[in-house]
Formats: C-alpha cells, structure tokens, sequence
C-alpha cells in the first residue's frame, strides 16, 4: 500500500465502510447537485443567449413555490445527511465495553505507547485483527492529533487531559500513522505504522515484552513509591477513599456535585486534588503536578482500575474494569 | 460582440476624480472613498502577489515527497504567511474595501461614505497592520499557522508570534472601521426614493458583512490579546499546567474565524447578483430571498464555529448541535445558487468576461459549499479533518468563490473605475484560464485528503505524489492567469477605449453618473423612483 497511485484508502477497520458509505452518499449528491447546476447554466446560457441588443425578455421576478421546494428539498437533505453522519460519529464515541486500552503519549515529534501487558512502542502501534482497542491518550507538549487514515479515525490528542479513539481492524497489514494537528517544525516527521496482526501472531508478539513489568506492575510500585498506599488503604482506615472499585462508579464530591470516575477525574485528582474532593474527606493530597510525567500516569492509572472491590492483591495483568463510555463525553470541562 | 460604441480618440478632458488633483499628497490624504478604494486596490493587491509567491513556494516544494528545497522549519513559516496574507491580508478586505469603498456611496446616490476621514483613517490602520506583520517575517518569520493554536503558540513556538498577532490585531480595527462606515451611510445616505427594497443585493450583501465585521472582530481582538498575555506573561488561560484549556483558544478563534468566511464571500455573492442581472437583462429572481439569505448567513454564521472542533476533544453533544447548526447555514447558501441560476431562465444572456466570472463562481462555489456538507456531517469530518479535502474545499470557496466574483467585479466596474475599457478578448481568456488552472489544482487535492494526506506537511509518503504534481501544475496555470489581468488592466489605463456612463446596459445609480465620475459623484442628487433591476421593463441604452 505504500506505493502506486492509489486514488481510494484501504478500508481495514470495522468503520471504514460505515465512513465511505456516507462519503459515497455525499459524493452522489454532489454530483447530482453540481451537474443539475452547471447543466442548468450551460443551458440556459445557450438557450437564451442575446439575439439582438435591443431584445427585452420577460420580466420574471420570482416564485414562491419554487422558493419553498429549494429550501424545504435541501433542508430534508441535509438533516439525513446530518442524522447519518450523526450516527456513524456516535458508533466511533461509544467504545465497546470489553475493547482493550492501549495508551498513547504524543510529544514533538513521537507518538509513544504502552501495552497493559508492558510492551511499548515508539511510532509503531501492534493491534490485533477482530478485537476492539481502545487508545486514551493525551500530550506531553503541545496538541497533536492521531490519525489513522485506514482505520478512518482520529482524535487530538491534548495536554492536560485524556481523549480517546476505539477501532476494530479488520484486515492484517500496516497502515500509515499521522499526527494531524499541527505540532511544529517536525510536524510531517511525526509519523508511523499501525500494524495489525493475527490474534495468535499478536499473541506471540506481546509475548516477547518485558512480562514482570506490564502496566500494572508498574503502576503498582509507583503507587508504592509515592506512598499513595498510606493513605489509600484497602481497608476504608486510611485518610483518603478506598480506590478498589472506584473505577466507573459515581461519587458525590464535597460540593454536592456528582461525578463519574473515569480516566480524567483519576488523572485530576492525581495532579490537582484540591480541584474535585470526595464527600467526606480533607483536601489533604499533596498536588503530583510536575512530580509524574505521561507515562508514569498512565501506569498509576492502569493500576487503580485493576483494583477490583475487595480484593488488596492480584495479579499484575488482571484485565481492568474498563469505562462504561468513552471518556470523553464526560470529561467536558 | 461588444455592447459599446467603437471608441474614436481615448483622451478625456473632462474633470473627474482621477484628475481632480495630482502628487503624493492629493492620494495619501484623500478623503474621497473613490481614491481610497484606489490606495486599498494597490494595496491588497501587492499583498496579494506575495501571498501568492509563498502558495508558489509551497507547492514547489510539495512537488516531490521529500522535503528537500527548504527545511522544515522554513516550509512551516511559508504556510504560515500564505495564510496570514491572504485571508487578513487580502480576501477580508478585498472586496468591501475596495469595491465596496468605491461603490457603495454611489449605489445609494450618497457624495460619500458617512465618516470619509474614518474611511481613510482604515487604511492607514490596515497599512500600519500590514507593516507590523510583514516586519515579523523580515526578522525571522512565525512558524503556528495563522490559526495561532495554543499552546504551540503561547509557549513552545520560538518565531515572532507576538509581532504577526500585533499586526493582524491592528488590522482588525480596519475592518471593524469600514464596517461601521457602511452601515451609517447604507442607513442615513440614501438617495431619496431608495427604499430597502430598491436597494442593490451588492448593498444588501455588503450590510450583512459590515454587521459581522463589526460584531466579530473584536473578538479576534480579545483572543490575540490574551495570546500575548499568555506568551509574555503564563497567566494561565490556555496552559492546562496552571489550570487553562487550550482548546478554549480554538473557541475564541474560530468564533470570529468562521463569520470571517463570509466576511470574505458575502459581499462576492452580492457582486454575483449583479453580474448576472445584468448579463442576462433580468430582475434578479427571488430578490428578497437572496437578500435576507444574506442576513441569514451573517446571524447562523455566528452559530457553527464549533465545527472546527469535532475531533479537537470538544464534547460529543456540543459536537451534534455544531453540526445541525452548520447544515442549517447551508440552506441560504443553496438558495442564493438556485435563485442565480433561475435568473438566467429566458433572460437574454451575454457572455461578457464579468459574466464568464460569474458562470465561474456558481460552478465552483456550488461544489465548495457541498464539499462543506462533507466537513458538517460528524463521523466524516473526524476521516477528513485537518486533511487536504479542508484545504481543497476552503479554496473552492475562498479562491473559486471570493476571488472569481473579485475579478468579475472589477472586470465589470473597471470601466466606472478608471472611464477605460479592459481588452475584452484577452479577459475572456484569462477567465478560461483561471477557472480551468484553479480546477486542476484543488480537485486533486479532495483525492489526496479523503486518502488522508494531513494539511501542514512539508513531506509526504510517495505515494500521494503523483496528486501532488497535478496540483503544482495547476497552480502554475493559475498562477499565469492571475498574470494576465495584471497586465492588461495596466494597459488599459492608457490604450484602452474610453467608456461612456454605462457601457453594460446596466440598471443602478452607478451607472447613472459619468465614467469615472465626479469626486461629488453625482452633479446632482439622483432621485430613485423605480424598482431595482428593471432590466425587462424598458430598454436601458448603452452610453
């Protein structure tokens, strides 16, 4: 696919299709619009060209029926065409529940990436053919943006925050990686490969990572280090909230709002806690702004949503709770 | 076939605004809205040349995949000023402060424009804008795109951010300046018997415009400020490290950059209205829809800037109301083509270059405004955003639509203008040249975005190259037609035939007065007793 003259992308997602669907529909009606018009000038251009310079044509001043039909007709057509690309724009919001998180960090000028299982990457992303993968993801620097063009997705990707983007390939190959946004001198550098592969050739592939090390591991001994655990005990005893299962719940903050736990409330009271505290407790967590970078947050975050309810110990690559819906309808500041 | 009279000996003796007075200072301190339509006409189109040497740089430089004519950081800074120039530049003040200036006053029967001293005021204010601008590029270039998104260009862009912003900030007032003047003098100067409904679209377009220059461009004011701010001083605003959004910049941005767009085509539909009444010799059909298409274009414009931001992180609700809103502004859009092309239906049409322009226009504008439908639809934009189908379809409206009804307007007011007439032949084929140039250079470009060649690259895999070179070949097509008209035009000020009052046949009060006119414009105050374009109800003579 890196080569020849190719005039249409590879459809190697679950939504390629749904996106060229409505690209086709769209196509169609351009061209029926564009050829109605141009037919219609060239027409009446020739048809009623000057004859004589003194000729005086009717003097026509306008229809109200045909005002009506030119605005209701489009007015139709563009609510379908806004209900579809509504709803095509909804399926690529909503991840599936059981898709697979895969974490991204952009930063001039590389895309980073790390594997729950521990493999990371650097400008090259493995995913498995048939299963969903869902990327969280946010910027070290300035905005980039993460564009697969075969897959049809994209999303900027912020410094500050977590956004996030879900695909499910279909085909196995290597597809270009782009940033999008504009990120500086480098901008056009910033690129790289998807590749996806076969379940048991991707299998194989994470097989070779560092094993002891996956995310959670990671995230694990950080939260050691900082001494999160003195605090945050398993055991409700502790001075800040229990983390087992807090993941996806709903809580009541000191000033009565509710939230849900997702990526970026995690992510919040992690760098700025004093911003949003939890109902009955001291705004006593020191800020971690500064103190960890992207990666390390990441990690801390793969860890406290594999902490299921009751349980103080599990093993490392324990699937995680992942978020009901994407993280970022709800994070809307 | 010419509609005018052979000329006999092109010198004219007459008085008139052009020989009212002579030197330096007769121009630089006029305060008639005909000469300053003229400094603006020098001026826009001097900027114009150089944004259009860096669109050449750029795609020289995309003409093979690798980057290898200029670094990175250079290319970066080239787009940068392409767009700077161009749409601050030159499309927002191309047609209202130079068409606009020169004939808004006459349209309405008015000596002037309300505030002439403002009027000229605007210049100086644009050409101060230009100069801190241009300044910015002599001492080393900006590198953040004109779109200045943070917080690449609050804290990591190491070019003269402050010094460009400075520049577009002073310009702004330009544009808020003549805004105001149109509006007051529209409202207050009318010729008597010029009713609202007598009024020329071009008028009515022109008053929509001015309402958005003036309600939208502080706000650009206030986001170049805060950008400065943030850069001089890390106040926070758009630094999430201290608690900003960055993406609140792209709101405030776009909610002056979006009505911007139709700052930039609004008062080309109204030129297009005028073209084709009075090249087909018809009322134009549905004049009060395309009249208050326009003002329902200005107030929906205001309403869809979050278009822009469908994949920016913005929220996926936020994301469909922008989208049902941006579908909305498309209507009037249609109704204005639909009702152009109604026009024509048993008209008795000729194919004058202004009229070429306008065929031109309705072709390309008509597939720039559906390839918007494309960006508007929400799970399509998040394929083809940031990609070159936003690059193709913005040029389709601002180049195939702003600037093709540009060059028809002068075309069609050259003669007011300056008393000559332009080589007829030579602008039929400039037109042709044009349309076909622009085509070849923009078509591929939806190609290569739908295969998702992102904007803003300097290098790109192999396989997009071939698109590419279509597109360079274009350009230079459209590059020499651009030429042509620059060459002519200048001939003509001296070896082309001198033009009566009203060589077109054309209705409007204008036209009533002697080519070029008087600096009072008309010796005696018009008096307005019929409809506009009643180019079916007498015969309108030639003169």
């Amino acid at each position: 696919m890196f080569s020849g003259f190719p005039l249409f992308p590879e459809q190697a997602s679950s939504f390629a299709a749904d996106v060229d669907n409505l690209y086709f529909f769209l196509l169609a009606i351009t061209a029926f619009f564009s050829t109605l018009i141009a037919g219609l000038v060239i027409y009446f251009a020739i048809r009623y060209r000057r004859r004589s310079e003194v000729e005086l044509p009717e003097p026509i001043t306008g229809s109200t029926k045909l005002e009506t039909l030119w605005t209701v007709i489009p007015a139709i057509i563009v609510m379908v065409i806004f209900s579809w690309g509504a709803k095509v724009f909804l399926s690529l919001h909503r991840a599936p529940s059981d898709a697979t998180p895969i974490y991204v960090v952009g930063k001039q000028w590389m895309w980073k990436l790390q594997h729950l299982e521990g493999q990371r990457e650097i400008n090259e992303l493995h995913v498995p053919v048939g299963r969903s993968v869902k990327l969280i993801m946010s910027s070290e620097d300035v905005i980039h943006s993460f564009y697969i063009p075969a897959f049809r997705v994209k999303a900027d990707v912020l410094p500050g925050r977590y956004t996030s983007i879900w695909f499910r390939a279909i085909k196995p190959g290597e597809y270009h990686l782009f940033c999008a946004e504009y990120c500086g001198t480098k901008h056009s550098g910033m690129i790289g490969k998807v590749v996806a592969m076969e379940p048991t050739a991707y299998e194989t592939w994470l097989a070779g990572g560092p094993r002891d090390q996956s995310m959670t591991a990671r995230g694990q001994s950080l939260f050691q280090n900082f001494s999160c655990n003195t605090c945050h005990r398993s055991d409700g005893q502790g001075r800040g909230p229990v983390l087992e299962g807090i993941f996806g719940k709903t809580i009541a903050l000191q000033t009565g709002q509710k939230v849900i736990v997702d990526d970026n409330y995690l992510r919040e009271s992690i760098l700025a806690p004093a911003s949003k505290v939890l109902a009955g407790y001291q705004p006593v967590m020191p800020a971690f702004q500064g103190l960890v970078n992207e990666e390390a947050l990441a990690q801390l975050l793969a860890y406290i949503k594999s902490l299921a309810p009751q349980a103080a110990t599990l093993p490392a690559s324990t699937p995680m709770t992942p978020a009901p819906e994407s993280e970022r309808q709800k994070s809307k500041p | 076939m010419s509609t005018f009279t052979a000329p006999t000996v092109p010198v004219e003796t007459r008085e008139h605004y052009l020989n009212a007075d002579y030197g330096v200072r007769s121009w630089l301190l006029t305060v008639d809205h005909k000469r300053i339509a003229l400094l603006y006409l020098a001026s826009i189109t001097l900027f114009f040349f150089l944004g259009g040497f860096f669109a050449v740089l750029i795609r020289l430089e995309l003409l093979t995949p690798q980057g290898d004519m200029v670094q990175s950081e250079t290319y970066n800074k080239m787009f940068t000023m392409h767009g700077i120039i161009m749409i601050i530049f030159f499309l927002i003040p191309a047609i209202p402060a130079v068409l606009g200036n020169f004939l808004v006053p006459l349209m309405v029967g008015a000596t002037d424009l309300a505030f002439p001293r403002i009027n000229l005021l605007s210049w100086y204010i644009y050409i101060l804008g230009g100069i801190i601008s241009l300044t910015s590029i002599v001492v080393g270039g900006v590198d953040t795109g004109w779109t200045f998104y943070t917080p690449y260009s609050s804290t990591y862009s190491n070019s003269y951010v402050i010094t460009a912003g400075l520049g577009i900030f002073v310009a702004g007032f330009s544009s808020i300046l003549t805004g105001l003047n149109f509006i007051v003098t529209i409202h207050k100067m009318r010729a008597p018997g010029l009713t609202w409904f007598r009024l020329p679209l071009f008028i009515w377009a022109h008053y929509a415009t001015a309402l958005i220059q003036m309600l939208a461009t502080p706000v650009l004011a206030i986001t170049i400020v805060l950008l400065a701010l943030e850069r001089g001083f890390h106040i926070g605003i758009f630094d999430p490290a201290l608690g900003g959004d960055p993406v609140l910049f792209q709101h405030l941005f776009w909610f002056y950059s979006h009505p911007a767009v139709y700052i930039m085509i609004l008062p080309g539909m109204g030129i297009i209205s005028e073209l084709i009444s009075c090249f087909s010799r018809k009322y134009v059909f549905g004049y009060h829809f395309i009249a208050f298409s326009s003002l329902g274009i200005a107030v929906l414009g205001f309403l869809v800037w979050g278009h822009h931001l469908f994949v920016s992180g913005q929220s996926a609700y936020a994301g469909l109301i922008f989208s049902v809103l941006s579908f909305l502004v498309a209507i009037p859009s249609a109704i204005k083509v639909f009702n152009w092309t109604a026009t024509l239906y048993k008209g008795s049409i000729s194919y004058q270059a202004p009229m070429l322009y306008a065929f031109g226009f309705i072709g390309l504008f008509a597939i720039g405004g559906l390839t918007g439908l494309f960006l508007a639809a929400l799970g399509l934009d998040v394929h083809v955003h940031d990609t070159y189908f936003v690059v193709a379809h913005f040029h389709y409206i601002m180049v195939g639509g702003t600037v093709m009804a540009y060059l028809g307007g002068m075309h069609f007011w050259w003669p007011k203008i300056t008393g000559r007439m332009y080589p007829e032949g030579w602008a039929r084929f400039s037109a042709l040249v044009i349309f076909l140039g622009f085509n070849l250079t923009f078509l591929p470009q939806f190609v290569l975005g739908y295969l998702g060649m992102p904007r803003r690259y300097h290098a790109y895999p192999p396989e997009f190259q071939v698109l590419n070179v279509m597109s360079t070949a274009g350009a230079s097509i459209l590059g020499v037609g651009y030429l042509i008209p620059m060459i002519y035009f200048f001939w003509s000020l001296k070896y082309g035939a001198l033009a009566g009052p009203n060589p077109w046949g054309a209705t409007g009060l204008e036209w009533r007065t002697s080519s070029p006119p008087p600096t009072e414009n008309f010796k005696q105050t018009p008096v307005v007793t019929e409809e506009p374009y009643e180019y079916s109800i007498r015969e309108i003579k030639v003169v």
